[in-house]
Parts: C-alpha cells; structure tokens; sequence
C-alpha cells in the first residue's frame, strides 16, 4: 500500500495550478476549455482530430485536474449528457463525419445535447419505449414523447431511442438518432419539480424530422449503442462529493444552536455526525480504491464497489440531507428561496437545506432507481438469479 | 499509489483460507464452540506453525516481521472462519513488546510469543465500562500492581496478561505471577475467552520504552476487531446468499423474490464500503501516526455497529433455522457482537470521534 502519488504527480498538480494562477479571472467557459485542452488536461482520451488532448491513459492525472479545477473558481464542467454520454457515444459507435462535425463544438460547449430516453411507459424498463420513426424519403419522421428530459429548453440537439423496426423484438427495434430540437415538429413543456423549480421537460414529437443519416449506428442496433458508453462510464464513486457535503453539514452544526450552544456540541447531534463521518470514510476510502485499480489495470478487483457507488452515494446523501433539515429546526417549514440543481448546499442560507432535503429524492430515482440498483447488485455482485424480466423481454403493443 | 492488497498479502489471505477451511471445517468449528473457550491446543499448534502467531513479531525474534494491516487481512480470515484462539490478544502482547519492550524484554519474551509457546492475553478494561487508556485506573507500585481489570481476552491458557495501567501505561504480568487470580467469565461468543484479573500486590514488568503506549495499542486493537467483524459479515453474507440460492418456498427458490434479493444487496452494499475503511486505518496505524487514532476510532464503530446489523438481517433471511442453535449463523453474529462490546460501544467511539474530529 502506498498512498503517495509520488513527485511526478506532485510536479503536474503544481503545473495544473499554476495555470489556473495564470488564467484570468473573467474568461469565459469556451475560451477556459480550449485552453485547458490545449495543455492536456481535459478530454484527455478524446483524439485531437476531434477536438480532445488525446493524453496516455492515466486516471491519477484526471483525478488530480478534476479536483484542482473543481476547488477553482473557473466554472469547467459540461452538461453530463453531452461530454458524458453523446461524445463518448459517438467515439464508440458513430461514424467519422458525425464524429468531425459533432464532437469539437460539443467539447466547448457550442453544440448542448438533451437525451431522449425515458418515456411515461418507460423507466426503468427502459426497452419498452414507443416513441417511433419511420424513413421517409432522405428524413426520419419522428411522433410520440420523451419526458424528464433535462436542458430541453435550451438544448440544440437531442440523441435518443426510437422504434423503427416495427414487429421486430423489444430490444432489437430500436435505433439511436441525432436530432435538432428547434423545429416545428418540436414542443417543450416544462415539468416542474417536487422543489418548486422546473430543470426537465416533456418533449413531444408529432410529424418532427431528422436527416436519414443522423443515425448512429445502423437499424435495430440503438440499444447496443445506447450501452455502448458504459465502457467510457467510470464511476469512481461520491467520496470527494460526499466528503464536501459533510463539510457543510458540520459547518451548519457549528453555526445552528440548541438552547444556548452550538449544535455541534449536542451529544446527539455528534452522535449524528460521527455515524455519517463513518460512511462519508468508506465512501472516500471505496473511491480510492477504485482510483488505485483503474490506474493498474485491475478494474476486476472492485467489481462490487464500482455496482455499489450509486447506491451508496443516494443512502449516505439521504443521511447527510435529513440531518441538515432537522439542524435548521423551525426553519424547515419555511419554503426555499431558490432551488438549486447542484444541490451541493453551501448553507448560505438555512432554506437552502429544504430544497436539499426534497432534491435528494432525485439520487434514488434517476439514472437507476434504487431499487433497480438492489437488483444489479443481487444478480452480477452476489450472483443471485434474475427476476422476471428477463423472461419478458418481447415487443409492447 | 497503490491502495489495495500486494500479491504477499493476497498470498497471506489465501494461505490462511486454505488453513481455516482443511483445519476448521464446519463440524469441526460447530464442536469447538460447543466444547467453549478453552482453547484446542492441536488447532493453536496447527496455525502457530504456519506463522500466525508471530505475524507482526520483529524477524529477529522468530516473527514474520508483518504490519497492522497485514494483521487485519490475517483478522479478517480469523472472523470469516470465527476461528477460535485468543488470536487479536496474542497479536496485541506482541506489539506491545515490539514497540515498547526492552531489549532485554523483546529477547526474554518476543521468541516463545512468535512460536505460539507462550500464548498471550489482554486486560484492558475496568468496572463500569472503563475502556480508555486515560479512565485507567489500577496503578503500579514499587514493581507491585493491585486492582480489578475487567472482561480481559485471556483463558486458562495464557502464559502472559497485557495490562492497562493508570497514566496510560502498560506492563507485562506473567501467569504463574504471585496475587494474580482470573475469574473466568461466560461468554455469549464462545470461540473467544474472557475474564476479570484480580491483581494483588503482583509483579508487573513495565513496558515503557515508548510512553503512553495504552492508546496506540488500544487503536491497533479497535482496527483488529473491526477486520474480525467484517470478516464475520461477509461470511454471514455468503451463508445467507447460499440460504437464499438453496431454500425452496412457493415452488421457487427464495433468492427468486426481489423482497430476499434487495435485502440481501443491501447487506453488500453496507458491508464492502467497510473494506477500505479498514485497510486505510490499519495503513495509518503504521504510516500515519497524527490520523491514527481517528481512523481506528471510526472502524471500530463502524464496522462493528454494520456487522451486527448485517447479522441480524443475515438470521432474518434464514427464517425459523435462523433462530436455532443449530443454525451457524449465530456464531458469526455473537462474534460480530462480542467485537462491537469489547472495548466499548459504537456509541462510546462515535462520542471519541466527535472529539477528536473537534465537531
């Protein structure tokens, strides 16, 4: 065990803040990720001809410019959908003109992308989705509806799942399409959330079309290609996300007072901190245990933390969130006055921890809910037999 | 930067596997918790000779010259397995001598400890759940030591009692010393031994080559039964799996149902996050000495409150055979429960995290 990234990463970290020292403090978000892609620190697997730094694979150095540009005042990160999904959908399954034309201007952020997956009939079953489209000429025309569909209202172009083999198996008729979402055939309706506030929408297809060629991939293969990014998806858990929760957590416990103390001097409410400071340590712990493995090549010996980080982010979070609302006391029954979409609280204000506190049921719900989660871990951690879904895996009506 | 196991350690694991499985197959593990703490002399031998006594012993004394953490992979085999011995006792005299021993004391002691010969105990504790160093208080005088320390790990086999004394320090009583009489106790956790120490006027040997040694030892401890509960955990975890993969109810086998499935992925996700949490705080043990006791703290409430609960749930998922004597479960379970009570409660160690985090 050796827990030193030794004097080769202590040099990069110290390049990696010496750039930010150096870069202005009002650059705006493209002019920042050119210059950051350009000195090799992001989209680090991403070949140059497609806009990326195209660096040797090293998760170490990712890890040590993903934590120096999140402690920076320098806003960085792109929607999840576009340089977490599309792009590396596109390096997996698309072909060289679409990868030319769509991924540069994805990685600055010109082109912002919205996923068309999840239906009303379709959540975690995923594959009985029924929005279709059906070729006409040299256009896709595409009816039906998407919902919980984030950045629709200001996204330029959507990817998503259609049916366009009709009769054909549930999971075989589908194909994966590229879209522009400003056109006639497109409306957005917002959803507003259990927050008050509205960050995902509805979209609705009735007659909207797409160039035959803005397929990735080929007929009946959208399944295969919507799974294709797992391989890219390493997740190596919540540890430094868990751990800055804690951190404002606590910092609420020290500034609440019970009677005539700070709260953080109640022996219950330490009580309270000291069990979820053992969680947010296992988290941490667990992440740099993924971190180790995927720097060596050894991804088969955290099998089982890689199909528990999402749920133990949600379960760690919920006890994060539920102790933050009851510190602010009478406060939590006063409505937010904002609703933030990072949820990450710095406790400005004592609001702050309703909206958190309604905002962490979104952890359990999207992206795999969580009891869909106890499922995966069961059948490929534990080795449990599937349940019946496999066995119903025929096309919906 | 490496933070996992070496091939040596997986090594270490895998040998110990081998041992517990050929020496301590089920029947045979179910009699010697029946038959109590006594210790079964051939088994000690058996793994005395393949280097578990010595694990962490300096090689000049006969030992394997190992770490915390390669103690706890060595703990987490003994749990899984509920492998009876004074084991973590034995482990802890050695330390104690290594780091704070003469040299005359290492040379006189260290060798017979290594070899398994002379079998080691512990008394830390004192009435009315006084675990920590600092509540020590049974004092020396003029080489003589008086007092009751409370639910020491020792049995009618210990040659030689680890004692915690006032200010925080620690000595050596040998067996056959003058004043000493052991008041067996009977435990729930019957692969483990305990008693109470009357001391009077009996001669202790300090070891004081590196003060306040009580605390650092009771950390090494804390990291120790957290490894053994853990170990225990994931064995109860596996039975329970198996349970579920065999038992047959409304036609099917109940790993069928999501109700069993969900409760079951539960206890994984509860139990493997401990895994790091573990081999950090033993690392720190070592490497780390201002994180030490902040890490052992955190493990030891940690995994021993989760291992408990996730032995509870593992009896649930067995149903009716669950609740029975026959059952093995519960020999991993009163293991997980004889870890979380000795050396004080979660809740004790969450109130010494709160401190020494400074919430």
């Amino acid at each position: 065990m050796e827990l030193e990234f030794g004097p080769e990463y202590d040099r990069f970290r110290e390049e990696v803040l010496a750039f930010l020292a150096e870069t202005p403090r009002d650059v705006d978000r493209r002019s920042f990720l050119k210059a950051a892609t350009e000195r090799g620190y992001v989209y680090r697997s991403i070949p140059r001809r497609f806009g990326g730094s195209e660096q040797p694979f090293d998760p170490i150095r990712e890890s040590i410019v993903a934590e120096c540009f999140d402690a920076s005042p320098f806003s960085w990160r792109l929607g999840p959908q576009s340089t977490g999904m599309l792009v590396p959908t596109l390096l997996e399954a698309g072909s060289d003109w679409q990868r030319e034309r769509f991924i540069p201007p994805t990685l600055l952020g010109d082109f912002v992308w919205c996923q068309g997956y999840s239906e009303p009939g379709a959540g975690s079953d995923l594959a009985a989705l029924r929005s279709t489209a059906r070729l006409e000429g040299d256009e896709w025309v595409i009816d039906g509806q998407k919902i919980w569909t984030s950045d629709a209202d200001h996204a330029g172009f959507m990817f998503g799942m259609f049916r366009t083999e009709p009769g054909a198996d549930k999971h075989a008729g589908i194909s994966y399409l590229l879209l522009e979402m400003d056109q006639p055939g497109i409306e957005v309706r917002p959803l507003r959330q259990i927050t008050g506030a509205t960050h995902f929408f509805e979209v609705f297809f009735d007659g909207a079309r797409t160039k035959a060629d803005w397929i990735v991939g080929r007929r009946g293969e959208g399944w295969r290609v919507a799974r294709a990014n797992l391989k890219y998806e390493r997740n190596l858990g919540g540890g430094p996300r868990l751990r800055q929760r804690f951190a404002a957590v606590l910092e609420l416990a020290r500034t609440m007072r019970i009677g005539d103390r700070p709260a953080s001097e109640d022996s219950v409410i330490r009580q309270r901190l000291a069990e979820i400071e053992g969680h947010v340590r296992c988290a941490e712990t667990m992440t740099l245990r993924q971190l180790s493995a995927a720097a060596r090549g050894e991804d088969d010996r955290v099998v089982l933390p890689m199909l528990v980080n999402k749920l133990y982010g949600t379960e760690v979070g919920e006890q994060i969130a539920q102790l933050g609302f009851d510190l602010i006391g009478a406060d939590g029954l006063r409505a937010p006055e904002r609703s933030t979409w990072d949820a990450v609280s710095t406790s400005a204000r004592d609001t702050d921890w309703v909206d958190q506190y309604l905002f962490e049921l979104a952890s359990g719900i999207a992206a795999g809910s969580s009891n869909i989660q106890r499922n995966v871990i069961g059948e490929r951690g534990l080795g449990l037999p599937r349940d019946l879904r496999a066995a119903r895996a025929r096309t919906p009506a | 930067m490496h933070f996992g196991t070496t091939e040596e350690q997986d090594l270490l694991q895998a040998t110990l596997r081998r041992f517990t499985s050929e020496a301590l197959p089920p029947d045979r593990r179910r009699a010697l918790f029946e038959a109590g703490p006594q210790l079964d002399r051939s088994l000690w031998r058996e793994a005395a000779d393949i280097g578990l006594a010595g694990l962490m012993i300096p090689e000049a004394y006969g030992g394997a010259g190992l770490t915390l953490l390669d103690q706890a992979l060595a703990g987490e085999v003994l749990g899984e397995s509920a492998c009876p011995g004074p084991w973590l006792a034995h482990a802890l005299v050695g330390l104690a001598l290594s780091l704070g021993g003469s040299e005359a004391q290492r040379a006189r002691w260290l060798p017979a400890l290594a070899s398994g010969e002379c079998i080691g105990g512990v008394a830390f504790g004192e009435s009315g759940d006084r675990w920590e160093a600092a509540d020590w208080r049974v004092a020396v005088e003029s080489g003589r030591v008086t007092g009751t320390k409370c639910h020491a790990h020792a049995g009618d086999e210990t040659g030689l009692f680890l004692v915690g004394l006032a200010g925080g320090r620690v000595g050596l009583v040998e067996a056959d010393a003058t004043g000493l009489r052991r008041r067996p106790i009977e435990g729930h956790d019957r692969s483990r031994a305990l008693c109470d120490l009357e001391l009077e006027r009996t001669p202790i040997e300090l070891l004081d080559a590196r003060p306040g040694l009580g605390e650092p030892l009771l950390d090494a401890a804390r990291v120790l039964l957290a490894a053994d509960a853990f170990g225990a955990a994931w064995q109860m975890i596996r039975a329970s799996v198996d349970y579920a993969n065999t038992r047959e109810q409304f036609d099917t086998k109940i790993a069928q149902f999501q109700a069993v499935k969900h409760q079951l992925a539960d206890m994984a996700m509860a139990a493997e996050p401990m895994r790091g949490l573990i081999w950090y705080a033993a690392w720190a043990f070592d490497h780390r000495p201002a994180e030490r006791a902040r890490e052992a703290v955190t493990a030891k409430a940690h995994v021993t409150d989760g291992a408990v609960r996730i032995g509870r749930a593992a009896v649930a998922l067995h149903g009716g055979i669950g609740f029975t004597w026959d059952c093995d479960v519960h020999l991993f379970l009163k293991r997980a429960m004889f870890d979380r009570t000795w050396l004080g409660s979660p809740t004790a160690h969450r109130a010494r995290l709160a401190c020494l985090a400074a919430y």
